[in-house]
């Protein structure tokens, strides 16, 4: 008998999974019950490694899994099966709150993939946004130095940056459909690396309309 | 191997009840086959005010109604409010001191305690009264032993509250099964109500606390989008305003300050709560109050009541703004508001709720009970009686870890659906260390000062090894109640790490299983108190009886044995009278009972005859 099919002995009847496939289901071909959850999102989800995903079908699952897994259906089982329900469900609502954002869910395949997603990265400005960042901080110096009139082309650069983000947001659609449609290895990482880029991009202007509204706000106080 | 689970337990499996333990007034409710109902106390009533007084002689405790004038007669053996008190320490509560009657007992640094008459206790044992009362009215109303039980909290409570009303269950010898929020409760009510799928916000305006709640139902599933609050916004903010104005315009008439006088105070507050109560429904209402020998009386206009309260009212409505922020909804995005508790009752809280929210508030549901029917939805749902409804809450405070510097680093923010968790990995900074100290927070704040710290996890026994080596994965899990459990393990070995829990504020485990325990025995010391002293009353009536035979003529006509043997009866009864055995008591009575057989039946006179019915034979 291999390891593997011994960590996939149920709990509660002590059957084996009659196949690979019923090895990942989270219960029990036999007795139905609920087995150990292990933290793979996409799984819970039924889900291969794709980026573009529709947002009503991923609440339509969230809210059939919540229905198979919340420990409101286990408050008469036994203790073991009540904790793998608190664990299964913690894991599909980490997993929903990742997987219904665009960002929050590349960054995920981003990391399985072993790139380093972050904070941190945003430091160092995008090189097509140099020009665009360059203008800004003039502006932001002339306010400093009580120059009113750069309120109204603050107004202006903030309308420019939404309109980017939104741009952004395309790319970023784009990016995925190209993603999920790459062959596994070299051309799927390459897909991974342009959302990267993108992803930074989008970050680094995110925080430009940050500083433009703390700028604005600051100024109507 | 099993194929089915048949559950043949279904005609006896034990009843669990759904309670809604208020700021102000607390209800339970049970749901069956034919829906759910409020139980109400064998006075007929539905509300039990969440009010608990020490009787006179400190043995037992006056639960609700009965104990309301006690409020009067005995305000340092009462209590009320004490909800405003759960899962707080002594710093946070200053304010609440000023203006509510608590008086807070010595040694209060670490648990907060109260002082009620000659005991000390901390608010979950005081809310663990109040428990206990529904605990047997419900008992009584469904004719079995009740163990099991939902029970409500506002929304915006944080994990040392929600703490302390679980304890406050356990205290009152209750399993609960699920803490609910208030607010998603009524919308479970609310829901069966109505059947509708829409965006529905649940505007809590209780007693003591304010909630808000934003909710999507879809097909029998109430998810919650967001939830925010005040935990010390309720009616009572309201009435300690009028009873402010009233007890100093009642002090300056007289010629003599009354704010000071805890039965003046209590006699002003109760007519300040029945001036706003009328207001709801009458444009004008007078307010009278007599005490101490002297009377005064007020009209109170309702747009004069308005003028008063209108800051009060306008504090919810920024709640209310954060939670459609945080749910990405605008107030148009809204199918409806359900209104709950009594404070929304006001009509101006009503007109604040309408402007806001741009549409008119349901309010087909009785907002006192619509949580408590709630709680007993939930409760059928636990115990598996209501299968097509499902309630997904969240946290309502973002949960975070202290770092370097100070500041606050956040692993599950706010309004994450629950169960929840996160992990981290934490690593050794000194060669050869054992100990990593974890300081857990909530709030929304940066920085450590201005969050609530929440406990010290002390991660221990670590294998020393040089600094960085060891890796130590930690996964903070809030569970279905909103109550966090921090787990821990080793990386490189895949150990379970034991972690010791030092909570902030409350109580630990072993100070409740302590009540717990306490509990039970005063329950019995309780009652072997109540024996002693009928033992006692009954010791007197026989010693009574027999000292005024003595006077008859029948006395003399026994031989001196008989009154010997009498004589010794007495001295032994009164030798055991003040040991606090009830049963020597007892045997005592018994052993006089004989030996002033003879006696009684030679006094056939009527005198004797009366003197000594009443006493046992």
């Amino acid at each position: 008998m291999s390891q593997s099919t011994e960590e996939h002995q149920c709990w509660n009847c002590g059957e084996h999974p009659p196949s690979q496939k019923a090895a990942r289901s989270l219960f029990c071909q036999f007795c139905n019950s609920l087995q150990a959850p292990s933290p793979d999102y996409y799984r819970f989800f039924g889900l291969p490694k794709v980026l573009a995903i529709d947002p009503e079908n991923l609440q339509r699952t969230f809210y059939q899994m919540s229905r198979l897994l919340h420990p409101d259906r286990y408050g008469r089982r036994p203790e073991r099966e009540r904790n793998y329900s608190l664990e299964a469900t913690a894991i599909l609502n980490d997993g929903y709150r990742i997987l219904k954002d665009p960002v929050r869910r590349a960054e995920y395949i981003l990391s399985e993939n072993g790139f380093q997603v972050g904070e941190q990265r945003s430091k160092e400005v995008p090189p097509e946004l140099l020009e665009e960042v360059f203008e800004f901080n003039m502006m932001l110096d002339e306010l400093q130095s009580g120059d009113d009139s750069v309120v109204e082309q603050l107004d202006e650069a903030r309308i420019r940056f939404l309109a980017m983000l939104g741009g952004i947001d395309g790319e970023l659609k784009a990016a995925f459909l190209a993603h999920d449609r790459a062959p596994d290895g070299e051309a799927r990482l390459k897909t991974l690396t342009a959302i990267r880029a993108i992803l930074h991009r989008r970050r680094y202007i995110k925080n430009l309309v940050g500083e433009v509204d703390r700028q604005l706000s600051s100024r109507n106080a | 191997m099993e194929l089915f689970q048949i559950d043949f337990g279904g005609q006896n499996r034990k009843k669990v009840v759904g309670i809604d333990l208020g700021t102000t007034n607390s209800l339970v409710a049970f749901m069956d086959l034919t829906g759910p109902v409020v139980i109400p106390d064998p006075q007929g009533q539905n509300m039990v005010p969440s009010i608990v007084s020490l009787s006179d002689d400190g043995h037992s405790f006056v639960v609700g109604e009965q104990a309301r004038p006690r409020l009067i007669t005995r305000p340092e053996h009462s209590v009320y409010s004490v909800k405003r008190l759960m899962g707080r320490g002594v710093a946070d509560i200053r304010d609440e001191v000023k203006l509510f009657p608590f008086k807070i007992a010595e040694g209060s640094e670490n648990v907060l305690r109260l002082r009620v008459g000659d005991r000390t206790m901390t608010p979950p044992e005081v809310s663990a009264q109040v428990l206990r009362k529904l605990k047997t009215n419900a008992e009584t109303y469904l004719g079995e032993p009740v163990a099991q039980a939902v029970i409500t909290v506002p929304a915006y409570f944080n994990d040392a509250q929600r703490q302390a009303t679980k304890d406050a269950g356990r205290i009152a010898g209750l399993e609960v099964l699920r803490l609910v929020n208030e607010p998603t409760a009524a919308s479970l009510a609310y829901g069966l109500d109505k059947r509708n799928d829409g965006v529905v916000a649940v505007y809590d305006f209780g007693g003591g606390t304010f909630d808000i709640s934003i909710l999507r139902l879809h097909e029998g599933i109430f998810e919650v989008l967001s939830t925010n609050g005040d935990t010390h916004l309720g009616g009572d903010d309201i009435d300690n305003r009028l009873l402010a104005i009233a007890l100093e315009d009642a002090g300056t008439e007289w010629g003599r300050d009354v704010s000071t006088v805890g039965e003046a105070v209590q006699t002003f507050r109760q007519a300040v709560i029945r001036a706003k109560e009328q207001l709801s429904f009458a444009p004008e209402a007078n307010l009278e109050v007599t005490f101490g020998g002297k009377a005064y009386q007020r009209t109170l206009t309702r747009s004069h009541f308005e003028s008063l309260i209108k800051d009060i009212v306008d504090r919810t409505l920024s709640p209310c703004r954060q939670a459609l922020r945080d749910a990405g909804l605008t107030p148009e995005q809204i199918d409806e508001v359900v209104l709950v508790g009594g404070s929304t009752r006001i009509p101006l809280v009503r007109q604040a709720v309408r402007n806001l929210f741009k549409a008119e508030p349901h309010t087909d549901l009785n907002p006192d009970e619509v949580v408590a029917i709630g709680a007993a939805v939930q409760a059928a749902i636990l115990a598996g009686d209501v299968q097509d409804q499902l309630l997904l809450d969240v946290t309502p405070l973002s949960l975070g870890i202290e770092t370097i510097g100070g500041v606050v680093t956040k692993l599950i923010h706010r309004n994450s659906t629950i169960p929840a968790s996160a992990s981290e990995v934490f690593t050794t900074s000194v060669d050869g260390q054992k100990n990593v100290l974890i300081h857990v927070l909530q709030g929304e704040r940066e920085l450590v000062k201005d969050c609530r710290s929440l406990a010290r996890f002390d991660l221990k026994d670590i294998d020393p090894l040089p600094a960085g080596m060891t890796r130590i994965e930690v996964r903070f899990l809030i569970d279905a109640n909103g109550i966090l459990a921090v787990s821990a393990r080793d990386v490189r070995t895949g150990k379970e790490q034991s972690v010791e829990v030092k909570p902030s504020y409350g109580l630990t485990d072993e100070q409740v299983d302590a009540m717990v325990k306490e509990s039970f025995e005063k329950a019995e010391e309780d009652f072997k108190a109540r024996q002693v002293r009928e033992a006692r009353v009954e010791a007197d009536n026989i010693l009574a009886a027999v000292e005024k035979a003595k006077a008859n003529d029948a006395w003399l006509q026994l031989s001196d044995d008989e009154r010997a043997s009498v004589d010794l009866a007495i001295n032994q009864l009164l030798a055991v009278y003040h040991a606090g055995d009830h049963h020597l008591i007892l045997d005592h009575i018994a052993k006089l009972d004989a030996a002033t057989v003879r006696l009684a039946e030679s006094m056939m006179n009527a005198a004797v005859q009366d003197a000594l019915k009443g006493t046992k034979i």
